[in-house]
């Protein structure tokens, strides 16, 4: 079989959806093929991909997002998606909104997107319409936030040094040092 | 009559669930009617973390993550931003790295064995494979100085030089692992025991594990023809020969079968990377790009421009071009990639783990529904997770 | 000294609720102690000894193993560091019947109302050894996600430094607390009249 080539993805996806914008991103190494739709036409896009013989990608390798603060649209939802029939991986991406980020799940395509969306939504709260079951999976249950996102802090706690604790409570002079005790054990 | 179903819970501290997983069961009778699977008892914030450390600070947390293959994770991190900066390490550093990666599989493999086989009764089989691990564990000492969270590949080569003992005690170790093969074979393959406990039990059909993107040996073990060494390589495996070893039922059975016949190929890997480091001789074991490497200590100590480029890189990091890149690879539990967004600054802006054991961990519900709640350890153990993966 | 510092830090163990309110008297602080179980005698009396050498060299571990730190921990059970050369002969799965928690790996903010219960489970006398940088302080994990420490819910008896540690540092480490149990003083239950010291409370 012949390799499947970028160019051909895109030529099958052009013709099929002669009306959607499919570019590629801007970046100066992006390293894989990849390219950005518009994510009301994400589910048809992925059922095609998954079901033309041609293309066969027929497992949704990863889903991730990112989170671009300063830059409108904010959030990205990137998909890999892998075809082991012609042995070819191809990444598609959808930019949403900063406000109430929403882009409809993959889950009908692929079961596996239902805990890799459950994670994105985990990280950033960006909701799935129409997932079955949008709960949070790797933070406990009562976490108030959106850890990964740019305005979410590390959560970083001060490690307690001598330099930064200038008011601990110091042991008092008179206070016996306890060397170790001589225990006779069976073995000795 | 109306029954109803009962609820049990798998709990996050139990001595079968191969760390903290939690699994709501929920039974009729002692028939499984659903089970969910709940996460994220050891979520680490890795990925948070990774964005406020430069990318060789980063290499530790891999390893903590499927703590059971650390190499593995290095090699994936490392390959993924050398494909970001579009360089490649020297012929040394690309064979050690593919020996000690398959070193890796083969530790990671004893420890499924041992646990597995301890956890549906076989408890000697863990004292065996632990024997074994220890010797790959003395030669990761070696060779990097830590016994498990070795950190030992850089982006562009290696840490440090492999001592100069290395391959010989490599060899002499892989001269013996056939006969603890047998030993294997012997106790398990031909177990009556063994085959009622795993043969038929956690079945996965080909759809499912393609539709549930299963990968590494759960997904072979149903029949899938599908290795990321050989279909889209990586680091030097294009140049090795070996075989990939396929299931037919997909049940728990042909993956422990699929697994053994992966760790005599992971040893015949070895055998191939031996004698190719043999042949290449004592070389650089890290790329001289000084841009994004550090350069050796003898020109550090000696050339102005070198210490200027070592200081450059240990104190601020190397600054990879603005973009993004994924790099996938067949790590022992299936396949591990890593997705970097980078926008120029020597800190990632986003990285994303691609955790096999994530993934495979969906399957659990699929593969146990109307089973026994023994089958449910068995299950487990078959799809050798690691949670420290699953929750990063 | 590559990290962002960041400013807006939450309090990691918000999550576990209020804090118990603190003992008021110094009456009601030693209540508090007797009814936690701690001792308050030297151990002089025969039967002293002997308690503590067999609660000593027979201590029972709890199997909890968390992350990396668990696999040297079950490499300090496996045949080349051999921890039932120490007593440690069987790794009780159920937290009632266990006496030694030794917590290997990082403890998430997830797990750790879970770990304070395993910890009430189990009865006295209990020790806790903090195995590992992470259980210790947190290890190299200092974000939103990890506890800074296990001894933020637990009293920790023993810390084992390491990344994970090797197992002889473990075995170093159960060898430490074996020298505390064997110097502490052993608390006398209602069979036995303790004998009263001058001035005593």
């Amino acid at each position: 079989m012949t390799p499947l080539t970028p160019e051909r993805i895109e030529e099958r996806l052009r013709e099929r959806f002669p009306g959607v914008e499919f570019r590629r991103p801007d970046g100066a190494a992006v390293r894989d093929h990849t390219l950005v739709l518009p994510a009301s036409r994400l589910v048809e896009v992925c059922t095609f991909l998954r079901d033309d013989p041609e293309l066969g990608f027929a497992m949704l390798s990863w889903i991730s997002g990112v989170d671009w603060l300063p830059r409108e649209p904010r959030f990205e939802v990137v998909y890999g998606l892998l075809s082991l029939a012609r042995r070819a991986r191809l990444t598609l991406k959808v930019q949403l909104p900063g406000e109430n980020p929403r882009v409809p799940t993959v889950t009908g395509v692929w079961p596996t997107a239902d805990w890799l969306e459950r994670e994105t939504w985990d990280f950033y709260g960006i909701e799935f319409t129409g997932h079955p079951n949008l709960v949070r999976i790797l933070l406990p249950d009562g976490w108030v936030g959106w850890p990964l996102r740019k305005d979410s802090p590390l959560g970083y706690e001060e490690v307690a040094f001598t330099h930064n604790t200038p008011d601990r409570v110091k042991p008092s002079p008179g206070l016996k040092k306890l060397g170790p005790k001589k225990v006779r054990t069976r073995a000795q | 009559m109306r029954s109803e179903t009962l609820t049990i819970n798998m709990g996050p501290q139990h001595p079968a669930t191969h760390g903290v997983l939690r699994v709501a069961l929920e039974l009729d009778g002692e028939t499984i009617v659903r089970a969910q699977p709940i996460v994220g008892y050891l979520h680490t914030g890795m990925e948070k973390q990774a964005e406020y450390k430069t990318y060789t600070q980063s290499i530790p947390q891999t390893d903590r993550m499927d703590y059971l293959a650390p190499m593995s994770n290095n090699l994936a991190f490392c390959l993924a931003v050398e494909r970001l900066l579009d360089i490649q390490p020297p012929p040394r550093a690309l064979h050690a790295r593919v020996l000690l990666t398959e070193l890796t599989r083969l530790a990671s493999h004893l420890v499924w064995l041992g646990t597995h086989a301890m956890d549906i009764g076989a408890m000697s089989m863990f004292f065996y494979t632990f024997r074994e691990r220890e010797q790959i564990l003395a030669m990761y000492d070696q060779v990097c100085g830590a016994r498990m969270t070795a950190t030992y590949f850089r982006v562009g080569g290696l840490a440090m030089d492999l001592p100069a003992d290395f391959l010989e005690r490599v060899t002499k170790f892989l001269d013996t692992m056939p006969g603890h093969f047998a030993q294997y074979e012997k106790l398990l393959t031909g177990n009556a025991i063994w085959v009622a406990r795993t043969r038929g039990v956690a079945l996965l059909s080909r759809e499912d594990a393609i539709a549930l993107g299963v990968t590494g040996p759960a997904l072979r073990g149903s029949g899938v023809d599908w290795d990321l060494r050989r279909d889209l390589p990586y680091g030097g495996y294009d140049q090795y020969q070996f075989d990939v070893p396929l299931g037919v039922h997909g049940d728990a059975f042909d993956r422990y079968l699929v697994r053994l016949e992966e760790m005599r190929q992971a040893v015949r890997i070895c055998r191939q990377a031996i004698e190719k480091l043999r042949a290449i001789g004592p070389g650089d074991y890290r790329l001289r790009d000084y841009k994004y490497v550090l350069p050796p200590k003898e020109l550090v100590k000696t050339s102005m421009e070198a210490l200027i480029h070592h200081f450059k890189i240990v104190a601020h990091g190397f600054f990879p071009p603005a973009g993004e890149v994924y790099q996938g690879i067949e790590a022992p539990k299936g396949e591990l990639g890593f997705y970097f967004v980078s926008d120029g600054t020597p800190k990632p802006w986003r990285m994303k783990v691609r955790s096999p054991s994530f993934t495979n961990l969906q399957a659990l519900d699929t593969m146990v529904r109307g089973r026994l709640i023994a089958d449910v350890i068995a299950t487990i153990g078959t799809l050798d997770i690691v949670l420290g993966e699953v929750d990063r | 000294m590559n990290d962002r510092r960041d400013p807006a830090a939450d309090d990691p163990l918000r999550i576990l609720g209020p804090a118990p309110p603190a003992p008021r008297t110094e009456e009601e602080g030693l209540r508090e102690e007797l009814e936690r179980g701690l001792l308050f005698t030297r151990a002089d009396s025969l039967i002293g000894w002997a308690v503590n050498q067999s609660r000593a060299n027979s201590i029972w571990p709890l199997g909890f193993g968390l992350a990396c730190c668990a696999i040297e921990m079950m490499s300090t059970l496996g045949p080349g560091f051999d921890l039932s050369r120490m007593g440690a002969e069987v790794m009780r799965p159920s937290p009632r019947q266990a006496d030694l928690m030794i917590v290997a790996g990082r403890v998430s903010l997830k797990m750790a109302p879970v770990l304070r219960q395993l910890y009430d489970q189990m009865p006295d006398p209990k020790w806790v050894i903090a195995m590992g940088a992470c259980a210790s302080c947190g290890g190299i994990f200092n974000n939103y996600a990890i506890l800074q420490g296990v001894d933020k819910i637990v009293p920790v008896d023993v810390y084992v430094p390491g990344c994970p540690p090797r197992p002889e540092s473990l075995i170093y480490g159960i060898i430490k607390l074996q020298e505390k149990i064997l110097a502490t003083g052993v608390e006398l239950g209602p069979l036995v009249k303790p004998r009263r010291k001058k001035g005593a409370a």
